[in-house]
């Protein structure tokens, strides 16, 4: 059966498993209505040109995982940051592993949608919240949710910075030959507060993955939030990671995606501005080989003054891989004095590496500064010749130039075990062995 | 050290050295000066291999190696180092970084081991107080944002480290105030010994002041038209380079 039909008609018996009298029983009914009426999107829609879902959409993927698994935490240890202390919520084939987890409701909430979804505490602020800044008219979105069900919540209250990071991991085992994932994930800032999440999809199989992941994040007056995501799955894992942001005033959110792996990987990145001087971020690293694909797609609206947004993507592209940067900046006519800027850069290593980088402002203010750059090229032939002038031979002066590209967009990851993890594995991609401290 | 007969050089189908013959023994500081346009820094690309240039005729012998089929890393890896006229900016690398890496490669060349970190740390604190170079500016990404005296502070820097036979300056005066000139200056006479060359190429006689060569040889359209004593240099100054043509 398509996964289409599969899907939509696998979604009764998934309700009547779960909870018919869910709070959120009328917005999954009105998800999947959604998604049948749109389907998957295909490559006749403007935003899905250059990415094609079929070559990961014909598995046979089972839907929900019927075991549950079991994984000991020295075979994934791998994938956690090293040295470091921080809450963990951790999925295994779309299941919560307490045993892998360290969650807390010590003053507030660092646990799981499961939960937030069936407990009555949680229902005021699910209404509040849930699917309250997810696009619901976007097909994968609304698949999403019709399906909605398990992920990580997290409420974080007024005035608290949080002491140690969160880590999201999900794994899958390969306990079936081919599984789709629906991880949906709910994290509140509240006011004053602080909060860094890191954030992993990490298959342990080779058996095809297809995961669409949901994000929603609110980020209330004064907060700071950092979101990290470790996209460095391997080559049968397929992502789509649409994340929606709302912020308000004076808060700041920055959001790093490092997209080395997997098959395809689509990230719909979204932020909305509800209010004056809110500061978005978002900084992207993709290195890639193969047939390998990574596609950016960014939204930032602009529809309060003052308000600032910085978008900084670097590629490293070899092989048959595809790139795709596509930013899109609306600056409503009421956000005067808007900055927003964007840049991506961009190396192609083989012949037969493709990048498709577009901008895409809409403006309707007129005192704004709005500036955006794409640059596709090769290694710069002086620093080449420089490098080697010291003495370092033509392949690992490559090596370090590209690795050296890459590594500015580090520079304002505030976890230096992050950082460390992240440079280890961009040397690791780069060849880059050069015998010091990365 | 260094034997350099009838070499002819081009760039993109136009010749800018017609014939330039030039000996330097171990020992010797040689100043190569001319006005803008004579071919020095084609001289110091030349000898360091870069592959923009053609080399159509001559040869460049060092250490009794004829070097013109080697790339510009097996160059450094026999000891020619070139401070260059313009240091790249390269961020994303530091300054510590790119010198252990550069010291490491070159002694990976020569069948040796790896430096260890400490005997490392050791020297480039040794090298950076000779310079008079901020610990925190070797921690800060390789050249970028430097001014342009930081940066050919951290070139003979990198010559401190990696102590080459053959050192080519190429015009390292530029962009240095009078301070910094004496600091470069001092650091260049440190390095030298009886075992090690220098090539001065320049356009101006200042730093001859500090750095005093045996030999002057001025260069222009691509041929060695002069040669002298360092006395040469101070009449250039007085002169000029019209009475030379």
């Amino acid at each position: 059966m398509p996964l289409t039909e599969k899907l939509i008609s696998s979604f009764l018996a998934f309700e009547l498993d779960i909870d018919i009298n869910s709070p959120i029983h009328s917005i999954r009914t009105n998800a999947i209505k959604k998604f049948e009426e749109l389907g998957f999107p295909n490559r006749k829609l403007e935003d899905w040109k250059y990415t094609s879902l079929n070559r990961i959409l014909k598995e046979d993927y089972t839907v929900f995982s019927k075991k549950k698994n079991v994984i000991d935490f020295k075979e994934v240890k791998n994938y956690f940051i090293d040295n470091i202390e921080s809450y963990k919520i951790i999925f295994v084939d779309g299941c919560f592993d307490p045993f892998l987890s360290q969650i807390s409701h010590n003053g507030l909430d660092i646990c799981i949608m499961s939960a937030a979804l069936n407990k009555a505490k949680y229902s005021k602020i699910i209404k509040k919240f849930f699917n309250k800044s997810a696009n619901s008219e976007d097909s994968l979105t609304s698949l999403n949710t019709a399906f909605s069900k398990e992920g990580a919540y997290v409420h974080i209250p007024k005035n608290t910075i949080l002491e140690k990071p969160i880590e999201i991991i999900h794994f899958a085992t390969g306990s079936e030959a081919a599984l789709m994932l629906q991880p949906r994930n709910l994290i509140i800032v509240e006011e004053n507060s602080e909060l860094e999440i890191i954030e992993r999809h990490q298959s342990l199989t080779v058996n095809p993955i297809f995961t669409n992941s949901v994000t929603e994040i609110f980020a209330q007056k004064n907060s700071n939030v950092d979101y990290y995501k470790i996209q460095n799955d391997v080559i049968t894992s397929s992502l789509v990671d649409n994340t929606y942001i709302s912020q308000k005033r004076n808060s700041d959110v920055k959001v790093h995606t490092f997209s080395f792996g997997g098959k395809l990987t689509r990230n719909n990145l979204n932020f909305y501005q509800k209010d004056k001087s809110i500061e978005s971020t978002m900084k992207g690293v993709t290195i890639i080989d193969y047939d390998q694909l990574v596609d950016h797609h960014t939204l930032v609206h602009h529809a309060n003054p003052n308000c600032e947004s910085h978008q900084d993507y670097k590629g490293i592209y070899s092989g048959k891989s595809t790139g795709v940067f596509n930013g899109k900046i609306i600056v409503d006519k009421i956000a005067q004095k808007t900055n927003a800027f964007q840049q991506n850069n961009n190396i192609l290593l083989d012949d037969k590496s493709t990048i498709n980088s577009k901008p895409q402002l809409e403006i309707f203010a007129d005192d704004v500064k709005c500036s955006h750059g794409c640059t596709i090229g090769q290694l710069d032939q002086d620093a080449l010749f420089y490098l080697r002038a010291r003495g370092i031979p033509k392949k690992d002066a490559k090596a370090l130039l590209t690795y050296a590209f890459a590594n500015t967009v580090l520079q304002s990851v505030k976890i230096p075990e992050l950082k460390h993890k992240v440079k280890k594995i961009i040397a690791k991609k780069l060849g880059v062995s050069l015998g010091f401290d990365l | 050290m260094l034997t350099i007969d009838n070499l002819h050089v081009s760039i993109e189908g136009k010749a800018i050295l017609n014939g330039i013959n030039l000996d330097v023994r171990a020992g010797e500081i040689h100043a190569i000066m001319g006005p803008n346009g004579s071919g020095k820094s084609t001289l110091s690309s030349a000898i360091a291999g870069n592959e923009n240039y053609q080399v159509d005729k001559g040869d460049i012998l060092f250490k009794g190696e004829n070097i013109l089929e080697l790339a510009p890393e097996e160059r450094a890896h026999r000891g020619i180092f070139l401070s260059f006229q313009y240091p790249i900016e390269i961020p994303g690398i530091t300054v510590t970084n790119f010198i252990k890496t550069s010291i490491n490669s070159n002694l990976k060349a020569r069948g040796e081991n790896e430096m260890p970190a400490k005997k490392m740390l050791k020297k480039i604190r040794e090298k950076a107080a000779l310079l008079e170079i901020d610990s925190k500016f070797l921690s800060r990404s390789l050249n970028e944002g430097f001014s342009g005296g930081e940066k050919k502070r951290n070139e003979i820097f990198q010559m401190a480290m990696l102590e080459p036979s053959l050192s080519i300056l190429d015009e390292t005066d530029s962009g240095l105030d009078i301070d910094a000139l004496k600091i470069v200056a001092n650091g260049v006479n440190k390095l030298k010994s009886k075992d090690n060359a220098v090539i001065i190429i320049t356009h101006y006689q200042r730093l001859l002041d500090y750095l005093i060569p045996d030999y002057v040889h001025v260069l222009h359209e691509g041929k060695i038209v002069k040669s002298g004593g360092k006395e040469l240099a101070h009449e250039l100054e007085e002169k000029g380079y019209d009475w030379i043509k």
